[in-house]
C-alpha cells in the first residue's frame, strides 16, 4: 500500500454516508459513514450489540435504513458527481459504459444480488438443507438459468440452448466447489456438513451469483483454527484471483488481523475508528471499546495485546497451517 | 470425509436433527403414562387400560349412551347403554394390548445400521411401486374385463375417481410439497376449472377438449390474482387466508344463480369426444365408426384413459420443472425464504409461479371432473375436499409422487373398498353402511398416520441434480416450507 | 336509527359468542403456535352435550330453570373441557416440536373425525329445542312499529361474557397457572428448566379454551335454538379470523376481533345480503391478514435475518 491516500478514499467500491438506521425508539446506527475499496478486505468490527448486523442488513436490502445513501459502484473511475446525479434523478441505479452505480438504499434486497452484485452470507448458516451441496449451487445461479431456460418454456422442452447453460451452471459450481474444498460432498444434503463445511458452502455458494462484493457475516465464527486457516485461504482466493472485495464482520481477530486491509470499527452504531490493521490495532478508543477499560489503562492493555494477538505476517495466527 | 458425524448439535440443522430423533425415540411413549413406577407389566397395563377406558367412559357418555332423535312435539332422548358399555370395553381391551405389547414391551432399539437398510430399500421400494403403479394403471381396463368382468363398471369408475384425487394431489404437491406454501383453499381452482368448462360449453357450445386448456389457464390466472395478495403471508395464515378464498368463491358460486345456477348448479356439460366421435348409440358414435357393439363401458374406458393421461402429464412437467431453475427454486424457497432472496431470486414471482402452476392442473383436474359428472354444483367444492387433497399429499409424504399414488389408493380406494365388505355388515348388523363412517376413517386415518409417521409413508427426497452418485436425502433434512 | 340499534345488539351478541370461541384459538396459537383447527368442533360438542344434557334433565323430572341451566353449565364445561384435554393428549401432544404443518393436519384431521363422530352418534338432521328463556325488555319503539329489544338470553349471553372475560383476564394475570402459561409462550426450554411443568400447562391451556367453547357452545344453543354437526366450521373460523383480527395471541384482542366480527356479519347481513355475510367475514380475514399481520392488539413481528 502506497504512502498516499488509501485505497478505499480514491476508488471505493461501496460507499456509504449517513447510514442511520432507528428501530422504534431505539438507534441502532448514527449517522455512519465509511467506505469499502476495491479489491480491499473490509472488516467490521466492534463489541456485540454495536450495529454490526444491521449495517450489514442495510447494505444488502434486508433492512430499509431511516436515512443514509450507500452506492455501489462498479468499474473504475465513478465520480461522486455521477453519484449525485443518480440520487437527484430518483433511479435506482444508473450506467455509463463500463461503469455503473447503483443506490442500495433504494433496491429491494433480491435485486441487490441479482442487479448490483453484492452476495452476502449469514451469521446463522442460511443453506438449503435438505438439499444437496451441488443444488445449493445451482439455486444461487437461478435468475442466468431462469433466462436460459426461456423462464422454463425452452427448458420444459429441453432445447439445447438450455442445456449447454445447464451444463456451464455445473461446472461453475464444481469450480467453487473445488476451491471450497467439498467436491467429494458434492451430493451429500447440505445439513449433513460439518459446521465449517457449511460456512464454505455458504460462500461458495454466494461466489455462484458472481459479485463485485462479498459481505461475510462472521464467516470465522465457530470454526477451528484448522477450519479457520480454510476459510483465510478461500476469502483471500476469492480476492486475489477473482478481483471481488470482500466486507467481512468478524470476531476472531486472528482472522481480521491477518487477512483484512482495511478495518473499521464500530461500538454502540457509530463509527470510532478506520483505517489499517495497524493503525485500528493501536488506536486507544478501540481497546477501550473492547476491554471497556479507562484511558489510563490503555498502554497497558495495548502492550498485553501487542504480544498476544498481534500476528507478524510471516507467522499467521493459526499455526496449524494453511492449505497451499 | 464422508465418515465423520453429521449429528454434531453445532450446526443448527444437527441440532434440529437431534431434536428431531429424540421426538422420534418418543414417539413410542404412550398417553398417559407415568415415569417409570417399579410396576409389573401386567399391572400397569392394566391400570393404564382402567384409565383409558375411564375417560374414553367420560367423553362418549353423551354421544353413545345417549341419543337425541326428533320425535313429535320436539327432541326424544332414547338411551344405549349397550353402545356405550361396548365402547368403553373396546377401549380398555385396546389399550390393554397396546400397552402390554407394544408401550410397556421390552424394546430392543434397532440399531442405526439396520434403519439405513431399511431406508434403501424403501427407497428401491419405491421405484419398484413406480413402475407396477405404472403398468397396472396402464393395463386396468384389459385386467378388469378379463379378471372381474362382472365388476368392470364399479371399478373403473372407482380407478377414475382415485385418479382424479392423484393428478389433485400432484398438482398441490407443487404448491405444499415442493414450494411449502400451505394451500387449505386448493379445492377452489378445481372449482374455476369445472365452472370455466360448464359456463363454456353452455355459453359458446365449446368441446371438452377446447376448453381444457382454457380452463387450465384461468384456473392458473385465478391461482396469480388468489396468490398476488397472500404471498406476504407466513404459513398457517396463508393457510387460513386460502381457506378463506376457497370458501369465498363457492360462496360466490352458491348465490350467484343467473350465471353459475347457484345450488343448482350447471346441468348437460358434454361428455368428451374421440376426434368427434361421441361415446353413444348410433350413427357417428365411436362404436359405430370402428364397427364395435355399442356398450356403455367403452365410454367409461376412454374417460379412464383420458384421466390417466392428465395424470401422467401433471407428473411428467412436475417431475421435470423440479431439474428446472424453476423448480429448484420453489424447493429452495421451501427452505429458506431469506437465503433465496440473498442469491437474487425474485420470491414472490418463485411462489406466483408455484401458485399458478399447481392451479393450473386443478383447473384440469376440474374441468375433467365436470366432464366425468355431466353435473356440477358448489357441493362438490367445499372445503372438506380441500382436506382430503392435502391429506393425500401430506399423508403420501410432502413433494412425494409416489407417496401421493399411495395415499390416494389407500385414502380414497381403501375407505371406498370398505363398503364391500361383508364382514362389516355382519358385525354391525344389515343396516350398517359404511359410506356414512367414510368421513370418519379419513379423519381418523389423518390424525393416526400423522402421530405414526409425522413426514408421510414416503418421505426421502431424490436431489435434481448429480455430480457422481445419487443418494437420497433423509426427510429430516428436508425442511417443510414457512418453519422460520 | 332503531334498526340500527337492533342491529347492533344483535351483533354484540354474536360477537360475544366469537369471542369467547376465539380465546380458545387465541390462547392456543399464543403457547405452542398452532392453530387449533378442531376448536369450532370442541364448540360444537359443547352445544350437543348441553342439549343432551337438557333432556336428561327433563327426563329425571328437574325442570327448574336456574337448577337447569347451572347443571348444564357444569356438565357442559366439564366434559367438553375433557374432550379438549384428550384431543390435546392423543393428537397434538405426540407431534409437539414436529414441523409447523404436522398438528395443523392433525387438527384438521381431528376435525373431520369430529364432525363425523357427532354425525354418526346423533343424526344428521338438525336439532331444535324450544326457546328456554323468553322476555326481554323494549328499548325503544318508534312511530312505525319498529321496536329495539334487548332479551333477556342475549342479556344474559353479554353479561356472561363479560363476567368470563373479566374473570379470565385475572386468571391470565395475577395467577400462577396464568404466569406459567405466559412464561411457556416465550420460551418453552426456559419455562421447562425453570421448573414449569410445560405439558401440564399446555394441557390446562387446552382444558380452559374448551370450557369456554362449551359455555359459547350453550349460548348458541339457548339463542338460536337449533344445532347441527356442522355449525363447528363456520363458527370456528369466524372465531379463528376475530383472534386474528384481535391480533392473535392477545385476550383483550380476541374479544375485541369477536365483537368486530360479530358487527360486522350483522351488519352486512342488515344492510346489504345475508347471502354474502360469510363472504363479508372471510375477506374481512384476507384483508386484515393482508394490511395488518399483527392485528388490532397484537406485537408486529420482525423479521430477523
Amino acid at each position: 500500500m502506497s504512502e498516499m491516500s488509501p485505497r478505499w478514499t480514491q476508488d471505493p467500491v461501496l460507499k456509504v454516508e449517513n447510514l442511520t438506521m432507528r428501530f422504534g425508539g431505539l438507534t441502532a446506527i448514527d449517522s455512519l459513514s465509511f467506505n469499502v475499496g476495491r479489491g480491499d478486505i473490509t472488516a467490521l468490527i466492534g463489541p456485540n450489540g454495536a450495529g454490526k448486523t444491521t449495517v450489514f442488513n442495510c447494505v444488502t436490502g434486508f433492512y430499509k435504513p431511516t436515512e443514509g445513501r450507500i452506492s455501489l459502484r462498479r468499474g473504475r473511475g465513478v465520480s461522486d458527481a455521477m453519484v449525485d446525479e443518480l440520487t437527484t434523478s430518483g433511479n435506482q441505479f444508473s450506467r455509463d459504459g463500463e461503469r455503473s452505480v447503483f443506490l442500495l438504499e433504494r433496491m429491494s434486497d433480491f435485486k441487490i444480488t441479482e442487479v448490483a452484485g453484492v452476495a452476502r452470507t449469514f451469521q446463522n448458516i442460511r443453506l438449503f438443507g435438505g438439499m444437496t451441496v451441488l443444488e445449493n449451487l445451482l439455486v444461487a445461479q437461478h435468475n442466468r438459468l431462469m433466462a436460459a431456460s426461456g423462464y422454463t418454456i425452452f427448458g420444459l422442452l429441453g432445447l439445447p440452448g438450455y442445456r449447454r447453460a445447464a451444463e456451464a451452471a455445473k461446472e461453475k459450481a464444481i469450480f467453487w466447489l473445488s476451491h471450497a474444498n467439498l467436491l467429494d460432498r458434492a451430493d451429500d444434503p447440505a445439513a449433513d456438513l460439518s459446521y465449517g463445511a457449511q460456512r464454505r458452502l455458504e460462500i461458495a455458494r454466494a461466489m455462484c451469483t458472481d459479485p463485485v462484493l462479498l459481505c461475510l457475516d462472521e464467516p470465522a465464527a465457530g470454526l477451528n483454527p484448522r477450519e479457520s486457516a480454510d476459510l483465510n485461504t478461500l476469502i483471500k482466493y476469492i480476492r486475489d484471483e477473482h478481483g471481488v472485495s470482500v466486507l467481512l464482520i468478524e470476531h476472531d481477530m486472528g482472522v481480521v488481523m491477518e487477512i483484512s486491509d482495511h478495518v473499521i470499527v464500530l461500538d454502540y452504531g457509530r463509527k470510532i475508528s478506520d483505517g489499517t490493521t495497524d493503525a485500528v490495532r493501536s488506536d486507544p478508543k478501540v481497546i477501550a471499546a473492547y476491554l471497556g477499560v479507562d484511558d489510563t489503562e490503555v498502554d497497558e492493555v495495548e502492550n498485553d495485546l501487542d504480544h498476544d494477538v498481534a500476528p507478524t505476517p510471516a507467522a499467521p495466527a493459526n499455526a496449524e497451517g494453511v492449505r497451499p | 470425509m464422508s465418515s465423520f458425524d453429521p449429528t454434531a448439535d453445532t450446526t443448527p440443522e444437527g441440532a434440529e436433527r437431534q431434536d428431531e430423533e429424540r421426538r422420534r425415540a418418543a414417539q413410542g411413549e404412550p398417553p398417559f403414562v407415568e415415569a417409570a413406577t417399579p410396576e409389573s407389566r401386567l399391572a400397569g397395563s392394566l391400570r393404564e387400560a382402567a384409565i383409558t377406558a375411564g375417560i374414553v367412559a367420560a367423553i362418549t357418555l353423551f354421544f353413545f349412551a345417549f341419543r337425541t332423535e326428533i320425535a313429535i312435539g320436539g327432541l326424544e332422548l332414547t338411551v344405549r347403554w349397550p353402545v356405550w358399555l361396548s365402547w368403553i370395553a373396546i377401549a380398555f381391551v385396546g389399550r390393554f394390548l397396546l400397552s402390554f405389547f407394544l408401550y410397556r414391551a421390552d424394546r430392543t432399539k434397532a440399531s442405526g445400521a439396520a434403519k439405513g437398510a431399511r431406508g434403501a430399500a424403501a427407497v428401491g421400494l419405491g421405484k419398484v411401486l413406480a413402475v407396477v403403479f405404472l403398468l397396472i394403471a396402464l393395463t386396468l381396463p384389459i385386467l378388469l374385463d378379463t379378471l372381474f368382468p362382472s365388476q368392470n363398471r364399479y371399478i373403473l369408475d372407482l380407478a377414475i375417481l382415485i385418479l382424479t384425487y392423484v393428478m389433485l394431489g400432484w398438482g398441490l404437491n407443487i404448491v405444499v410439497g415442493l414450494a411449502g406454501l400451505l394451500d387449505l383453499g386448493y379445492v377452489a381452482f378445481y372449482a374455476v376449472g369445472a365452472y370455466s368448462f360448464a359456463l363454456l360449453s353452455q355459453n359458446f357450445g365449446l368441446g371438452f377438449w377446447v376448453c381444457l386448456p382454457m380452463a387450465g389457464l384461468f384456473a392458473a390466472l385465478w391461482g396469480l390474482m388468489l396468490g398476488f395478495p397472500v404471498l406476504r403471508l407466513r404459513g398457517d395464515y396463508l393457510a387460513i387466508v386460502t381457506l378463506a378464498f376457497g370458501e369465498i368463491i363457492r360462496v360466490v358460486l352458491l348465490n350467484w344463480a343467473d350465471f353459475t345456477g347457484g345450488p343448482n348448479g350447471l346441468l348437460g356439460i358434454p361428455k368428451p369426444t374421440l376426434f368427434g366421435l361421441e361415446f353413444s348409440r348410433g350413427e357417428g358414435s365411436f362404436s359405430d365408426y370402428f364397427g364395435l357393439d355399442y356398450s356403455p363401458i367403452q365410454r367409461f374406458v376412454f374417460l379412464y384413459y383420458i384421466i390417466l393421461a392428465l395424470a401422467l402429464l401433471t407428473n411428467f412437467i412436475t417431475l421435470r420443472l423440479r431439474k428446472l431453475p424453476v423448480g429448484r427454486a420453489w424447493e429452495a424457497l421451501r427452505e429458506d425464504e431469506i437465503a433465496c432472496r440473498s442469491l437474487g431470486i425474485n420470491t414472490t414471482n418463485v411462489k406466483l409461479t408455484a401458485f399458478a402452476t399447481g392451479a393450473m392442473f386443478g383447473g384440469f383436474a376440474g374441468s375433467f371432473f365436470a366432464t366425468r359428472q355431466g353435473f356440477i354444483s358448489p357441493e362438490s367444492f367445499t372445503f372438506m375436499e380441500s382436506a382430503i387433497i392435502l391429506a393425500i399429499v401430506v399423508l403420501g409424504g410432502l413433494g412425494s409422487q409416489v407417496g401421493v399414488v399411495i395415499a390416494s389408493v389407500v385414502m380414497i380406494g381403501g375407505i371406498e373398498m370398505l363398503r364391500n365388505l361383508g364382514v362389516l355388515t355382519d358385525f354391525f348388523g344389515p343396516s350398517f353402511d359404511p359410506t356414512q363412517y367414510r368421513m370418519l376413517f379419513f379423519g381418523l386415518a389423518m390424525v393416526l398416520i400423522m402421530v405414526w409417521k409425522p413426514r408421510g409413508l414416503v418421505s426421502s427426497r431424490s436431489p435434481s441434480a448429480i455430480y457422481k452418485e445419487k443418494k437420497k436425502i433423509g426427510a429430516d433434512m428436508v425442511a417443510q416450507g414457512e418453519g422460520h | 336509527m332503531e334498526y340500527f340499534l337492533q342491529q347492533l345488539i344483535n351483533g354484540i351478541t354474536l360477537g360475544s359468542i366469537y369471542g369467547l370461541i376465539a380465546i380458545g384459538y387465541t390462547m392456543v396459537y399464543g403457547i405452542i403456535g398452532m392453530i387449533n383447527f378442531a376448536h369450532g368442533e370442541i364448540f360444537m360438542i359443547g352445544s350437543f352435550i348441553a342439549l343432551t344434557a337438557f333432556l336428561v334433565l327433563a327426563s329425571l323430572g328437574i325442570t327448574f330453570l336456574p337448577l337447569v341451566l347451572l347443571i348444564i353449565l357444569i356438565v357442559a364445561m366439564g366434559f367438553t373441557a375433557l374432550w379438549g384435554w384428550s384431543i390435546e393428549r392423543v393428537a397434538y401432544r405426540p407431534l409437539r416440536g414436529s414441523f409447523r404443518l404436522a398438528p395443523l393436519i392433525t387438527a384438521i384431521g381431528m376435525s373431520i373425525f369430529l364432525q363425523n363422530f357427532v354425525q354418526v352418534t346423533q343424526g344428521a338432521r338438525i336439532k331444535p329445542l324450544p326457546p328456554q328463556i323468553t322476555g326481554g325488555v323494549t328499548l325503544l319503539s318508534s312511530s312505525d312499529g319498529i321496536v329495539v329489544q334487548l332479551s333477556t338470553m342475549q342479556m344474559i349471553i353479554i353479561v356472561t361474557t363479560v363476567v368470563l372475560m373479566a374473570g379470565f383476564t385475572t386468571v391470565i394475570n395475577r395467577t400462577s397457572l396464568g404466569r406459567q402459561q405466559r412464561a411457556c409462550e416465550q420460551d418453552q426450554k426456559m419455562a421447562a428448566l425453570l421448573g414449569v411443568n410445560v405439558d401440564r400447562t399446555i394441557s390446562l391451556t387446552f382444558v380452559m379454551g374448551a370450557g369456554l367453547a362449551a359455555v359459547a357452545g350453550i349460548m348458541y344453543l339457548l339463542y338460536y335454538g337449533v344445532i347441527d354437526f356442522y355449525i363447528g366450521f363456520l363458527a370456528g373460523v369466524k372465531a379463528f379470523t376475530a383472534a386474528v383480527l384481535g391480533g392473535i395471541g392477545s385476550l383483550p384482542g380476541a374479544m375485541l376481533g369477536g365483537l368486530a366480527i360479530g358487527l360486522i356479519e350483522t351488519f352486512w347481513s342488515g344492510y346489504f345480503s345475508v347471502e354474502y355475510k360469510d363472504v363479508a367475514a372471510f375477506s374481512i380475514l384476507a384483508i386484515v391478514l393482508i394490511f395488518m399481520p399483527s392485528g388490532l392488539l397484537g406485537r408486529p413481528e420482525v423479521e430477523k435475518v
